[in-house]
């Protein structure tokens, strides 16, 4: 490690613009002549879209255009489309048009855009532009879309079905339970979580008419798939005829790693007008139209054998898909769910049905977690639930069944081969750390002074540094997902990194500049990291999944190592000497056994200004580029231990301990790691005690539509963490790194209901559990135990 | 429509707008400050807060012109000569930030919180008087330790 390499504390480069007011974000760029867009959106969660008058509104002051979609639809351009299909199929895909036509099937669904000189202008146009709905009926909830009486959103979506899927075992595991001892069963809500980033989505577009090219700005977690579906199968141009540029971007979470339609018309609206185009999103919009996550109805049974041996597990999900499938589509409900459903444990065999489906709601696609989350929950809900109710324990019947360190690489019935791993350590460091031992007594003292405490485990394993190219096609992703890096020098020492992915906060700028500067000894000074802008950056899939390090930071170290070796010819040639007598080390080209010595800085000035270099054996220069294509995906895995303390006149659940012990491999910046997990952690917290997207049954508005309502985790609701690590390194990329972003969010929800239903003493629980739900619940128990 | 005029930052400033117009949106719009951001529309996040006449307010809560020959302060006015204020410098030490978007208006809310409570600022007091500010990002764990210790370095 060196001072500024991998494993070094250090502060964050970004930070100071971010300190002084000076970040970048979408809307902070006005281009001239800039306009701006509002859109009419469907105050109804199901109608026909009889007739859309905008007269009025082309009247307004200061408006410039109002397009409906049948502008849209006269000029041809494509419809949203998904890029993913869950093999084997088939998978219904209605079209999505980005201005509704004919129909409207979600509240925010867009109607008409209105664009005109100020954003004011554009809003109070909104108001003027008359639309005819015939109501229909709606539907909102998953298990019930499917039912004969429920409304039709597609006729290309018979019975609202989108996919009918599965994975693993049906008869082993119907075997399984025919033998079993002991049978737990739940039943479950995994509650629609919106992804709230601070910064709300934002996109700007300009056509230059000189070279028939556009340019979108747009606060997206996926610049080059955007262009490459944008262009290529909605605007029908060449791709380099776009260019995207995701500036600095204020978190994303998932809610800017899908493609949208208001990126579209921004920019089918720009050449139209002929005049930049920008559209800022309020708080109101992101709750309406951002894509959703989890929404998923269970039933799981788990079945064991006399001694708490797992036999089986069986699980049965509907998932909500929303009104239209976004990028991504059902990725998080299929191959991000069940293929986590093993858990750390051995479990012979497996079978998850999954029926995802069309409703009146926001489109679902990854957040914070994508699939996993929901896969943890049912697995840890389960393992505590039969822990508790056999006797053997919640503790020991973990240590009963985890996989043992002597298994990997272990091959799990859902198609996930784990490559590495030692979850009993992690178990053993998280209840030191959280006192296990001492909860007895600190449960009986709060007790006395009228306070209920309880203690919940959650041991996660989860898949990320999303993916191996050949498994994301097989299971049916449209594109790729590598990540790419290129690595260039100036003359005098200046190292610019190209990366393919798009930090949200992340601190690539940090991070990946810690990686060249370990790899190459130079300062992270000289060191600066372009992201973001499909005009710099040759390619890349963006950033989601906990991938960018593993596999953006793999395929810098690549690029180094490229770097490394072309340089050692140049080293040598300056030297006189072989390069295979040449060590490379801190920054130095040294001649074995020797003080003849060049810096790295040396060498590049000699590779850009080749007076002194070997022409006739190799071109000047020294930049190198990499395709990184991961091997397998990472697993990291870990123990989270949430201690709370109910107040059971008022319901309120207070956090009083967190301890969470981590295995995310090798670790670059330990201070950035510990943010992406107190991160993660405060989201798992927001699922389970406080936020919930809600939509009416009747109605399908979403009650739910501000941060009235829909509540954040504050400062107040959380509590400071205690964090531990253990490393066993991943096996197949160079940083031995398995990505830590989602961590936090997979592990807590199950945490924290465990906790609770110890603390209050029932069985089953909803999220979030907010004090009337545990109130209600408690009522309940006490009710039941004086009945008995 | 009325004309304005106010102290930003430590320099007069007018400007022609709409009665309507939004303090956030006067400064982000016609001064070019876009440090201050607007985060929702319910006056909760905190993304928006800048300092007038020696108090926090939420810049997305005010008319520009209820706010005629107030002096304001915006995160881009902490620095001074080119040196970082001590709270600006915590969260970078303390990694109070990673998206940077709820940033300068967490910074210029632990300001209010050290002129009301003062610099020697407990964990528990912190936490409550973040009650207007939202982190989607850190989890708050490091704000938390970026006001206590920006406070006590002040």
């Amino acid at each position: 490690m060196t001072e500024s390499g991998i494993g070094a504390r250090v502060t964050r480069k970004e930070d100071q613009r971010f300190i002084t007011g000076r970040g970048r974000y979408t809307d902070d760029i006005t281009l001239p002549r800039q306009t701006y867009a509002a859109f009419v959106r469907s105050p109804h969660a199901h109608a026909t879209l009889d007739k859309v008058d905008v007269t009025q509104a082309r009247k307004a002051p200061d408006v410039i255009a109002v397009l409906t979609g049948e502008d849209f639809k006269k000029d041809g351009v494509g419809g949203v489309p998904c890029g993913f299909v869950p093999a084997p199929g088939p998978q219904n895909t209605p079209p999505r048009p980005a201005l509704a036509h004919a129909k409207v099937r979600f509240v925010g669904d867009l109607v008409a855009m209105v664009i005109a000189e100020t954003p004011a202008q554009a809003k109070s146009a909104v108001e003027l532009v008359k639309v005819d709905y015939g109501t229909l009926k709606a539907c909102v909830d998953p298990a019930k879309a499917l039912d004969e009486d429920q409304p039709q959103l597609h006729d290309e979506a018979p019975g609202n079905l989108c996919i009918d899927w599965q994975l693993g075992d049906n008869d082993a595991t119907d075997k399984a339970f025919a033998g079993a001892h002991h049978v737990t069963r739940l039943e479950f809500i995994n509650n629609r979580k919106v992804p709230n980033a601070m910064e709300t989505r934002c996109t700007n577009a300009v056509y230059d008419p000189g070279t028939e090219s556009f340019t979108l700005y747009s606060s997206s977690q996926i610049p080059h798939i955007t262009r490459l579906l944008l262009a290529a199968f909605e605007l029908g141009i060449p791709e380099h005829k776009l260019r995207v540029v995701a500036p600095d971007v204020g978190g994303g979470f998932g809610s800017k790693l899908s493609h949208y339609p208001e990126e579209t018309l921004v920019t089918w609206a720009a050449r139209k007008v002929n005049r930049p185009v920008k559209w800022t999103g309020d708080r109101s919009e992101a709750f309406l139209s951002d894509t959703h996550g989890r929404d998923h109805v269970t039933e799981a049974e788990l079945a064991l054998d006399r001694d708490g041996k797992i036999l089986g597990l069986r699980v049965k999900t509907f998932a909500n898909l929303g009104a239209y499938l976004s990028t991504f589509g059902a990725l998080s409900s299929t191959y991000l769910y069940a293929t986590l459903l093993s858990g750390q444990y051995v479990i012979p065999a497996i079978h998850c049905s999954v029926k995802g489906v069309f409703t009146n709601t926001a489109p679902i696609d990854a957040e914070r977690g994508a699939g996993r989350p929901e896969a943890t929950y049912v697995v840890e809900r389960l393992m505590e639930t039969a822990g508790r109710e056999t006797g053997i324990g919640v503790v020991e019947l973990r240590r009963r069944n985890f996989i043992k360190p002597d298994a990997f690489p272990y091959q799990t019935p859902v198609a996930l081969l784990y490559d590495s791993g030692d979850y009993e350590p992690v178990l053993d460091e998280a209840l030191k750390l959280a006192d296990y031992d001492g909860f007895p007594e600190r449960r009986a003292a709060a007790e006395k002074n009228g306070k209920l405490r309880g203690i919940g485990l959650s041991t996660y394993i989860e898949a990320c540094g999303l993916a191996p190219s050949n498994v994301a096609g097989a299971i049916g992703a449209g594109v790729g997902l590598y990540e790419t890096a290129e690595i260039r020098f100036s003359p005098t020492g200046s190292v610019v990194i190209y990366s393919g992915a798009k930090s949200q906060g992340q601190g690539h700028e940090t991070t990946f500049a810690q990686l060249v500067a370990e790899k190459l000894g130079i300062e992270t000074d000289k060191i600066e990291l372009v992201e973001g802008d499909t005009g710099e950056v040759q390619w890349g899939h963006g950033t989601y999944g906990s991938r960018s390090l593993v596999v953006g930071g793999s395929a810098i170290m690549k690029a180094c190592d490229k770097v490394i070796e072309k340089a050692t010819k140049v080293a040598a040639h300056l030297l006189e000497a072989s390069p295979a007598d040449i060590k490379f080390e801190s920054g130095t080209f040294t001649v074995k056994g020797t003080d003849k010595s060049k810096s790295i800085g040396e060498v590049i000035m000699a590779a850009y200004v080749p007076h002194n270099f070997p022409l006739q054996e190799m071109e000047p220069g020294l930049d190198a580029r990499s395709f990184y294509d991961p091997a397998n995906f990472t697993f990291p895995f870990g123990c989270h231990v949430c201690e709370v303390e109910v107040d059971p006149e008022t319901g309120v659940t207070t956090i009083v301990n967190w301890v969470a012990v981590d295995d995310f491999g090798t670790i670059i910046n330990p201070m950035i790691v510990e943010g992406q997990v107190h991160g993660g952690i405060a989201h798992g917290v927001g699922q389970a005690l406080l936020e919930c997207a809600v939509y009416d049954p009747d109605s399908g508005q979403l009650l739910t539509g501000s941060y009235n309502d829909y509540t954040m985790p504050r400062a107040s609701d959380l509590p400071s963490f205690t964090l531990g690590f253990t490393c066993t390194p991943s096996p197949h990329n160079p940083l031995g790194s398995k990505g830590c972003g989602e961590a936090g969010a997979i592990a807590a929800p199950p945490a924290v209901i465990n906790a609770i239903t110890d603390a209050i003493g029932v069985r089953e629980l909803a999220m979030p559990a907010t004090p009337q739900t545990v109130w209600r619940a408690l009522q309940g128990a006490q009710v039941k135990q004086a009945a008995e | 429509m009325p004309k304005l005029s106010m102290t930003v930052n430590g320099e007069p400033v007018t400007g022609d707008v709409e009665a309507r117009t939004l303090l956030v949106d006067f400064l982000r719009r016609n001064l070019g400050l876009t440090g201050t951001h607007v985060g929702c529309d319910t006056s909760q996040c905190g993304s928006c807060v800048v300092e007038a006449d020696g108090k926090a307010i939420k810049a997305c809560t005010a008319f520009a012109v209820a706010c005629e020959g107030a002096n304001v302060t915006t995160i881009e006015g902490l620095a001074s000569n080119g040196q970082l204020h001590p709270m600006q410098e915590a969260f970078r030490t303390h990694h109070g930030l990673q998206c940077g978007f709820c940033t300068p208006g967490m910074i210029m809310a632990a300001l209010d919180i050290v002129r009301r409570k003062g610099k020697d600022l407990d964990e528990a007091t912190i936490r409550a008087e973040l009650e207007g500010n939202l982190c989607r990002c850190t989890g708050y764990h490091n704000i938390v330790k970026a006001i206590q210790a920006g406070a006590a370095g002040m």
